[in-house]
């Protein structure tokens, strides 16, 4: 079986911060790392490669030349192959501009049975270029995927939902994305950490994906940016303290008048 | 001159961190109040293939440099001086007096499965009456036919009973003194070898720290580590590596301790400010960091010079001193920075100020270590 998982380098932290003049974010003193969903999708990919011999999983990001440490950490986790799809040209392309060229990319691969993605990257929160992906590529998606089996040439997975999750099964080529109740991800090993620098990080410019040039980087992308700021934080909550009927009461009331009961 | 680590020692810091976070930090309180050994613990750094983290690839080990297996150390005693030790004992007091003395057949039977986690190795080098004199040997090995007889016993083994394989030396000739010490690979399942009591200590109390008993213990005559009589040269060159790890565990306790004590003192109110705020603790902060760096330089470079194949005897001795003496230091003020939190055992202060002292001790004391500095100079 042949495995692409996508992957992002992201800024290290949940409360990503903004720079107030320019709206962009400052990742300057900021540690870079494998965004977390993603780590759960290449996780599933090792997990089945465990389980099936033969199975090769081939790392898929793009992103700056820093990203190279990514891939590596990808590599010393278990993969395979490495791809980094990386160019000026590239650069200021939102996540439909992205998806494409990504799909191009894995056009260009050309055989897989499976792409794994991450539900979404914790720096721009979006979800959107999994699906997008699937949706260039012509493929079957399946998202926020908490659990999932292959039986034949079929997937069959879980998907969480707010209020209960659905089975869904689909014929590979498949995309899923995954979320991280999916597995917990392995550690590197000090040998693949060091196996991982003997490899080569393929890295595909401009010349090596076939793209429209029309429509990547800023130009390609039809999403404006108005304005991007940190909102205001929220005022306190109301507390209300005490185990008596009155208190339950004066709660219940309160969730009424706000209709959420 | 280059300060900077190589991307693979970058990742290697990572990896072990976030190791020491999820799967040490967690229950090293647990196992130093209740002594228990981390079987779990070895067992996950088994299956990382941690175990043998500069043990070339072609005994089963990751192939990394000296400085990596350092790196790896240090990370992990910033949360557990105990974890640290193990894993220094098992590769710088077996693995490596294998993969420097052992024949090929030793190493594919011996060091393979430890290098890869199979098996947890051991050193016995001190006995009761023979500590930082150590040539003062009493237990013996004689030669009967195609096995060797052992009789004795050591003591204040790391790994103790838990170990799978001990590096264990005895006197093959009585008469020549250090000259007539041999070494020996000694499986735990060998007849008439058993272990004894097992020590409750000041710190680092979750290692297994035990007696080894030799009683008519037979060795096979292939077990033989080295040659006959060669024993004691084993042992010293085996401790010059072993103190490099040590050195790491003791700057890592160091650095564990001040890294809490900083977080600290910048939450930690008093007379209307933070502890941060006093320009006479800050002084204190500024001089611990002094240290630790300037320790840190030395214990990298031992690492350095190791790897280059020179002699760094003297440069290991420096940096275990260095290092050791700047754990007591550095962890003795941060359990004073933090007041009676520190002293508590609801915060990790007094743990790592306990278990610092040990490496003033082991793998030669300080004086000792003064002793292999004076030696270099004055020869």
């Amino acid at each position: 079986m042949k495995i692409i998982v996508c992957v992002k380098q992201v800024p290290d932290t949940t409360e990503v911060k903004l720079d107030p003049k320019t709206g962009r974010l400052i990742r300057d003193g900021v540690p870079s790392i494998i965004n977390p969903d993603d780590k759960n999708a290449l996780e599933q990919a090792l997990v089945i490669k465990d389980q099936n011999p033969g199975t090769t999983v081939t790392v898929v990001s793009m992103g700056p030349q820093q990203a190279d440490v990514a891939m590596r950490e990808a590599l010393a986790m278990g993969a395979d192959e490495a791809i980094l799809i990386c160019g000026r040209e590239f650069a200021g392309s939102d996540t439909w501009a992205t998806s494409y060229i990504i799909a191009s990319a894995i056009k260009k691969i050309g055989d897989y049975d499976l792409i794994l993605c991450g539900r979404q990257a914790i720096d721009g929160d979006t979800a959107q270029v999994g699906p997008q992906i699937a949706e260039q590529l012509g493929i079957p998606q399946i998202t926020y995927v908490q659990d999932m089996r292959i039986e034949g040439g079929e997937v069959i997975a879980t998907r969480q939902l707010e209020d209960g999750y659905t089975v869904m099964s689909a014929k590979m080529p498949v995309l899923l994305t995954a979320i991280k109740e999916l597995n917990t991800p392995r550690y590197m090993t000090p040998q693949g950490i060091f196996e991982a620098y003997e490899k080569q990080v393929k890295i595909w410019g401009f010349a090596d994906v076939p793209v429209d040039e029309a429509r990547i980087g800023l130009a390609g992308s039809p999403t404006n940016v108005n304005k991007t700021f940190s909102p205001e934080p929220k005022a306190k909550g109301e507390m209300l303290e005490g185990a008596d009927r009155n208190t339950v009461k004066s709660l219940v009331d309160k969730l009424v008048e706000k209709h959420l009961l | 001159m280059d300060f900077n680590f190589t991307p693979q020692q970058q990742l290697m810091i990572q990896l072990m961190r976030e190791f020491a976070e999820n799967e040490v930090k967690p229950i090293a309180a647990e196992i130093d109040e209740t002594e228990r050994f981390p079987r779990e613990t070895v067992q996950k750094m088994a299956k990382y293939g941690m175990l043998g983290i500069n043990i070339p690839k072609q005994y089963g080990g990751a192939g990394a440099d000296t400085l990596s297996y350092v790196l790896a150390i240090e990370e992990l005693a910033k949360v557990c001086g105990t974890t640290a030790i193990i894993l220094s004992a098992h590769t710088s007091l077996s693995c490596a007096p294998i993969l420097a003395y052992g024949t090929e057949q030793q190493k594919q039977k011996y060091l393979v499965p430890l290098a890869k986690g199979e098996k947890l190795g051991a050193f016995g080098l001190t006995e009761p009456n023979a500590g930082t004199d150590s040539a003062a040997q009493q237990t013996v090995a004689v030669l009967e036919g195609d096995h060797y007889v052992l009789n004795g016993s050591k003591c204040f083994i790391t790994n103790g009973g838990q170990a799978d394989i001990y590096i264990v030396f005895a006197m093959t000739d009585k008469a020549k003194g250090n000259k007539g010490i041999s070494a020996f690979i000694v499986e735990k399942e060998f007849k008439g070898f058993s272990i004894g009591k097992k020590e409750h200590k000041l710190g680092i109390r979750a290692s297994s720290t035990t007696e080894l008993i030799f009683e008519d213990c037979i060795v096979p005559k292939e077990n033989l580590l080295g040659e006959e009589n060669k024993g004691f040269k084993i042992a010293m060159t085996t401790l010059d590596g072993g103190r490099i790890g040590v050195g790491a565990q003791a700057l890592g306790i160091a650095e564990g301790a001040f890294d809490e004590t900083i977080r600290y003192m910048k939450e930690r109110v008093q007379f209307g400010k933070p502890l941060s705020a006093f320009q006479g603790l800050q002084w204190m902060a500024a001089d611990m960091k002094c240290e630790i760096e300037s320790a840190k330089l030395l214990l990298y470079r031992a690492a350095m010079v190791k790897d280059s194949g020179k002699p760094y005897s003297m440069d290991a001795a420096m940096a275990k001193l260095r290092c050791a003496e700047t754990a007591m230091n550095v962890t003795t003020k941060c359990v004073q920075l933090h007041g009676g939190y520190g002293y508590s055992r609801e915060y990790p202060l007094e743990r790592m100020m306990r278990d610092a002292k040990i490496t003033e001790i082991y793998e030669g004391t300080s004086q000792v270590q003064k002793m292999v500095i004076t030696g270099q100079l004055f020869k």
